[in-house]
Protein backbone atom coordinates (compact mmCIF):
# COMPACT_ATOMS: atom_id res chain seq x y z
CA UNK A 1 0.00 0.00 0.00
CA UNK A 2 1.24 3.14 -0.97
CA UNK A 3 2.06 6.01 1.52
CA UNK A 4 -0.86 8.43 1.50
CA UNK A 5 0.13 11.65 1.18
CA UNK A 6 -0.12 14.83 2.98
CA UNK A 7 -3.09 16.72 1.80
CA UNK A 8 -2.37 20.13 2.78
CA UNK A 9 0.00 22.33 0.27
CA UNK A 10 3.25 23.64 1.95
CA UNK A 11 2.87 27.41 1.94
CA UNK A 12 4.51 28.64 -1.23
CA UNK A 13 1.73 26.97 -3.01
CA UNK A 14 -0.71 27.79 -1.15
CA UNK A 15 -0.13 31.60 -0.89
CA UNK A 16 -0.89 33.78 2.25
CA UNK A 17 -4.78 34.70 1.35
CA UNK A 18 -6.67 36.85 3.43
CA UNK A 19 -7.89 34.13 5.76
CA UNK A 20 -4.73 32.44 6.23
CA UNK A 21 -3.05 35.98 6.94
CA UNK A 22 -5.80 36.39 9.57
CA UNK A 23 -5.85 32.98 10.89
CA UNK A 24 -1.81 33.93 11.85
CA UNK A 25 -2.82 37.47 13.13
CA UNK A 26 -5.20 35.34 15.81
CA UNK A 27 -1.92 33.46 16.51
CA UNK A 28 0.25 36.28 16.96
CA UNK A 29 -1.60 38.94 18.31
CA UNK A 30 -2.83 36.27 21.17
CA UNK A 31 0.68 36.19 22.22
CA UNK A 32 1.21 40.30 21.75
CA UNK A 33 -1.14 40.51 23.76
CA UNK A 34 0.02 38.19 26.46
CA UNK A 35 3.46 40.48 25.71
CA UNK A 36 1.72 43.46 26.42
CA UNK A 37 -0.39 42.40 29.76
CA UNK A 38 2.99 40.91 31.09
CA UNK A 39 4.94 44.26 30.64
CA UNK A 40 2.23 46.69 31.85
CA UNK A 41 2.24 44.23 34.95
CA UNK A 42 6.23 44.28 35.63
CA UNK A 43 5.46 47.98 34.86
CA UNK A 44 3.44 48.46 37.81
CA UNK A 45 5.78 46.69 39.71
CA UNK A 46 8.33 48.73 38.84
CA UNK A 47 6.28 52.11 39.87
CA UNK A 48 5.74 50.46 43.65
CA UNK A 49 2.39 48.56 42.77
CA UNK A 50 3.73 45.62 45.38
CA UNK A 51 2.85 48.92 48.38
CA UNK A 52 0.16 50.20 47.01
CA UNK A 53 -2.24 48.16 45.01
CA UNK A 54 -3.73 44.25 45.41
CA UNK A 55 -3.36 41.78 42.89
CA UNK A 56 -6.73 42.47 41.95
CA UNK A 57 -6.07 46.34 41.15
CA UNK A 58 -2.37 45.33 39.54
CA UNK A 59 -4.54 42.26 37.32
CA UNK A 60 -7.16 45.34 36.31
CA UNK A 61 -3.91 47.72 35.61
CA UNK A 62 -2.33 44.51 33.48
CA UNK A 63 -5.66 44.35 31.36
CA UNK A 64 -5.70 47.32 30.34
CA UNK A 65 -3.32 49.63 31.20
CA UNK A 66 -5.18 52.75 31.69
CA UNK A 67 -4.57 55.58 34.46
CA UNK A 68 -8.76 55.14 35.31
CA UNK A 69 -7.75 51.31 36.66
CA UNK A 70 -5.98 52.95 38.94
CA UNK A 71 -7.80 55.61 40.44
CA UNK A 72 -9.70 53.62 43.50
CA UNK A 73 -6.06 52.06 44.89
CA UNK A 74 -3.56 53.44 47.48
CA UNK A 75 -1.58 55.22 44.68
CA UNK A 76 -1.08 58.62 45.79
CA UNK A 77 -0.12 60.25 42.19
CA UNK A 78 -1.54 59.15 39.26
CA UNK A 79 0.48 61.27 36.69
CA UNK A 80 3.22 58.50 36.21
CA UNK A 81 0.70 56.23 35.32
CA UNK A 82 -1.34 58.73 32.95
CA UNK A 83 1.90 59.16 30.91
CA UNK A 84 1.84 58.70 26.50
CA UNK A 85 4.68 55.89 27.54
CA UNK A 86 1.62 53.95 29.15
CA UNK A 87 -1.88 55.62 26.99
CA UNK A 88 0.25 54.20 23.59
CA UNK A 89 1.00 50.77 25.51
CA UNK A 90 -2.70 50.77 26.06
CA UNK A 91 -4.02 51.66 22.60
CA UNK A 92 -1.68 48.91 21.55
CA UNK A 93 -3.45 46.49 23.62
CA UNK A 94 -6.92 48.20 22.25
CA UNK A 95 -6.52 47.72 18.62
CA UNK A 96 -5.11 44.44 19.20
CA UNK A 97 -8.03 43.05 21.06
CA UNK A 98 -10.07 45.06 18.76
CA UNK A 99 -9.00 43.36 15.69
CA UNK A 100 -8.97 40.38 17.57
CA UNK A 101 -12.27 39.69 18.95
CA UNK A 102 -13.89 41.30 16.22
CA UNK A 103 -12.58 38.96 13.73
CA UNK A 104 -13.16 35.75 16.46
CA UNK A 105 -16.87 36.92 16.27
CA UNK A 106 -16.80 36.74 12.21
CA UNK A 107 -15.56 33.26 12.50
CA UNK A 108 -18.30 32.41 15.43
CA UNK A 109 -20.89 34.03 12.94
CA UNK A 110 -19.40 32.62 9.87
CA UNK A 111 -19.88 29.02 11.47
CA UNK A 112 -23.67 29.77 11.79
CA UNK A 113 -24.78 32.21 9.15
CA UNK A 114 -25.83 29.31 6.16
CA UNK A 115 -25.95 31.73 3.31
CA UNK A 116 -23.05 33.72 1.22
CA UNK A 117 -24.75 37.10 1.34
CA UNK A 118 -25.89 36.93 4.99
CA UNK A 119 -21.52 36.18 5.73
CA UNK A 120 -20.89 39.41 3.24
CA UNK A 121 -23.30 41.53 5.12
CA UNK A 122 -21.64 40.18 8.85
CA UNK A 123 -18.26 41.16 7.98
CA UNK A 124 -19.50 44.58 6.46
CA UNK A 125 -21.22 44.93 9.97
CA UNK A 126 -17.75 43.98 11.56
CA UNK A 127 -15.73 46.48 10.08
CA UNK A 128 -17.94 49.04 10.82
CA UNK A 129 -17.78 47.87 14.49
CA UNK A 130 -13.84 47.33 14.38
CA UNK A 131 -13.49 51.09 13.23
CA UNK A 132 -15.73 52.23 15.50
CA UNK A 133 -14.91 50.46 18.66
CA UNK A 134 -10.85 50.98 18.02
CA UNK A 135 -12.16 54.99 17.73
CA UNK A 136 -14.14 55.37 20.85
CA UNK A 137 -11.44 53.04 22.65
CA UNK A 138 -8.81 55.67 21.68
CA UNK A 139 -10.86 58.42 22.47
CA UNK A 140 -11.62 56.85 26.17
CA UNK A 141 -8.08 56.22 26.83
CA UNK A 142 -6.73 59.59 25.83
CA UNK A 143 -8.69 61.99 27.52
CA UNK A 144 -8.73 59.75 31.02
CA UNK B 1 -24.25 29.91 -2.72
CA UNK B 2 -25.37 28.29 0.76
CA UNK B 3 -23.64 25.47 2.95
CA UNK B 4 -25.13 22.50 2.78
CA UNK B 5 -25.00 20.69 6.06
CA UNK B 6 -26.44 17.02 6.34
CA UNK B 7 -26.82 16.72 10.14
CA UNK B 8 -29.64 17.97 12.29
CA UNK B 9 -29.54 20.43 15.58
CA UNK B 10 -30.13 17.13 17.35
CA UNK B 11 -27.21 15.21 16.05
CA UNK B 12 -25.12 18.44 16.54
CA UNK B 13 -25.85 18.42 20.26
CA UNK B 14 -25.24 14.81 20.91
CA UNK B 15 -21.91 14.87 18.90
CA UNK B 16 -19.49 13.65 21.53
CA UNK B 17 -16.31 15.35 20.93
CA UNK B 18 -14.88 15.18 24.52
CA UNK B 19 -12.32 16.75 25.91
CA UNK B 20 -10.97 19.02 22.58
CA UNK B 21 -14.54 19.55 21.60
CA UNK B 22 -15.30 20.79 25.20
CA UNK B 23 -12.26 23.32 24.98
CA UNK B 24 -13.62 24.38 21.73
CA UNK B 25 -17.23 25.42 22.86
CA UNK B 26 -15.86 26.85 25.84
CA UNK B 27 -13.35 28.98 24.31
CA UNK B 28 -16.57 30.50 21.89
CA UNK B 29 -18.44 31.27 25.12
CA UNK B 30 -15.09 32.49 26.48
CA UNK B 31 -14.65 34.40 23.39
CA UNK B 32 -18.42 35.94 23.05
CA UNK B 33 -18.55 36.72 26.27
CA UNK B 34 -15.14 38.77 27.23
CA UNK B 35 -16.91 40.32 23.38
CA UNK B 36 -19.62 41.35 25.00
CA UNK B 37 -17.93 42.93 28.35
CA UNK B 38 -15.45 44.80 26.55
CA UNK B 39 -17.76 46.40 24.42
CA UNK B 40 -20.09 47.00 27.33
CA UNK B 41 -17.22 48.29 29.35
CA UNK B 42 -15.89 50.99 26.70
CA UNK B 43 -19.09 51.71 26.17
CA UNK B 44 -20.35 52.54 29.73
CA UNK B 45 -16.57 54.56 29.73
CA UNK B 46 -17.25 57.04 26.86
CA UNK B 47 -21.11 57.62 27.59
CA UNK B 48 -20.92 57.89 31.24
CA UNK B 49 -24.14 59.31 32.66
CA UNK B 50 -26.31 57.06 34.12
CA UNK B 51 -26.31 54.13 31.42
CA UNK B 52 -22.79 54.54 32.69
CA UNK B 53 -23.35 54.16 36.05
CA UNK B 54 -25.78 51.02 35.15
CA UNK B 55 -23.44 49.24 33.33
CA UNK B 56 -20.97 49.34 36.18
CA UNK B 57 -23.19 47.92 38.65
CA UNK B 58 -23.89 44.61 36.14
CA UNK B 59 -20.34 43.82 36.44
CA UNK B 60 -19.36 44.87 39.76
CA UNK B 61 -21.60 42.09 40.54
CA UNK B 62 -19.72 39.25 41.86
CA UNK B 63 -21.64 36.75 39.72
CA UNK B 64 -21.15 38.75 36.63
CA UNK B 65 -17.10 38.97 37.81
CA UNK B 66 -17.20 35.03 38.29
CA UNK B 67 -18.41 34.21 34.55
CA UNK B 68 -16.13 37.11 33.39
CA UNK B 69 -13.47 35.67 35.00
CA UNK B 70 -14.15 32.18 33.87
CA UNK B 71 -14.19 33.23 30.18
CA UNK B 72 -10.95 35.36 30.66
CA UNK B 73 -9.06 32.62 31.78
CA UNK B 74 -10.06 29.64 29.84
CA UNK B 75 -9.65 31.81 26.86
CA UNK B 76 -6.21 33.16 27.78
CA UNK B 77 -4.80 29.31 28.78
CA UNK B 78 -6.59 27.60 25.85
CA UNK B 79 -5.72 30.69 23.60
CA UNK B 80 -1.76 29.64 24.44
CA UNK B 81 -2.58 25.85 24.18
CA UNK B 82 -3.66 26.82 20.48
CA UNK B 83 -1.39 29.32 19.71
CA UNK B 84 1.57 27.19 20.42
CA UNK B 85 0.43 23.90 18.69
CA UNK B 86 -0.31 26.08 15.57
CA UNK B 87 2.24 28.07 15.15
CA UNK B 88 4.99 24.65 15.89
CA UNK B 89 2.40 21.80 14.28
CA UNK B 90 4.32 19.01 15.24
CA UNK B 91 3.38 19.02 18.75
CA UNK B 92 -0.37 18.18 17.67
CA UNK B 93 0.65 14.80 18.86
CA UNK B 94 0.79 16.06 22.78
CA UNK B 95 -3.13 18.12 21.83
CA UNK B 96 -4.64 15.70 24.68
CA UNK B 97 -1.73 16.27 27.06
CA UNK B 98 -1.61 19.92 26.16
CA UNK B 99 -5.24 19.56 27.31
CA UNK B 100 -4.77 18.04 30.66
CA UNK B 101 -2.34 20.67 31.15
CA UNK B 102 -4.27 23.34 30.64
CA UNK B 103 -6.99 21.74 33.13
CA UNK B 104 -4.55 21.51 35.69
CA UNK B 105 -3.40 25.19 35.39
CA UNK B 106 -7.31 26.65 35.13
CA UNK B 107 -8.67 24.73 37.97
CA UNK B 108 -6.58 25.74 40.84
CA UNK B 109 -6.19 29.19 39.68
CA UNK B 110 -10.12 29.80 39.22
CA UNK B 111 -11.40 28.13 42.10
CA UNK B 112 -8.93 30.18 44.27
CA UNK B 113 -10.01 33.18 42.88
CA UNK B 114 -13.89 32.29 42.71
CA UNK B 115 -12.80 31.95 46.77
CA UNK B 116 -11.62 35.38 46.71
CA UNK B 117 -14.22 36.85 44.71
CA UNK B 118 -17.03 35.41 46.62
CA UNK B 119 -15.43 36.16 50.40
CA UNK B 120 -15.01 39.54 48.54
CA UNK B 121 -18.44 39.79 48.40
CA UNK B 122 -19.83 38.21 51.13
CA UNK B 123 -17.94 40.85 52.97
Amino acid sequence: MATTKPRTLPLPKRGLNFEMFMWLFTRLSALGMYALILFAIIGALVMGARNQMNLADVMRWGFMPSNTHVQSTDVPDLAPWATPFWRLTASALLLLAVAHGVHGLVVIADDYIDTARGRLIVRYISIVMMISMSLIGLYVLWTS
Amino acid sequence: MSLKRNVSLATGLRYRGQGPMLTFVLHRIGGLGMAIFITMHILASFLGGQIGVFLNTVYEHWLFQIFIFFCVLFHAINGLRISIIDLFPKLLVHQREAIWVEWAVFIPLFVIAVFVIISTAGG
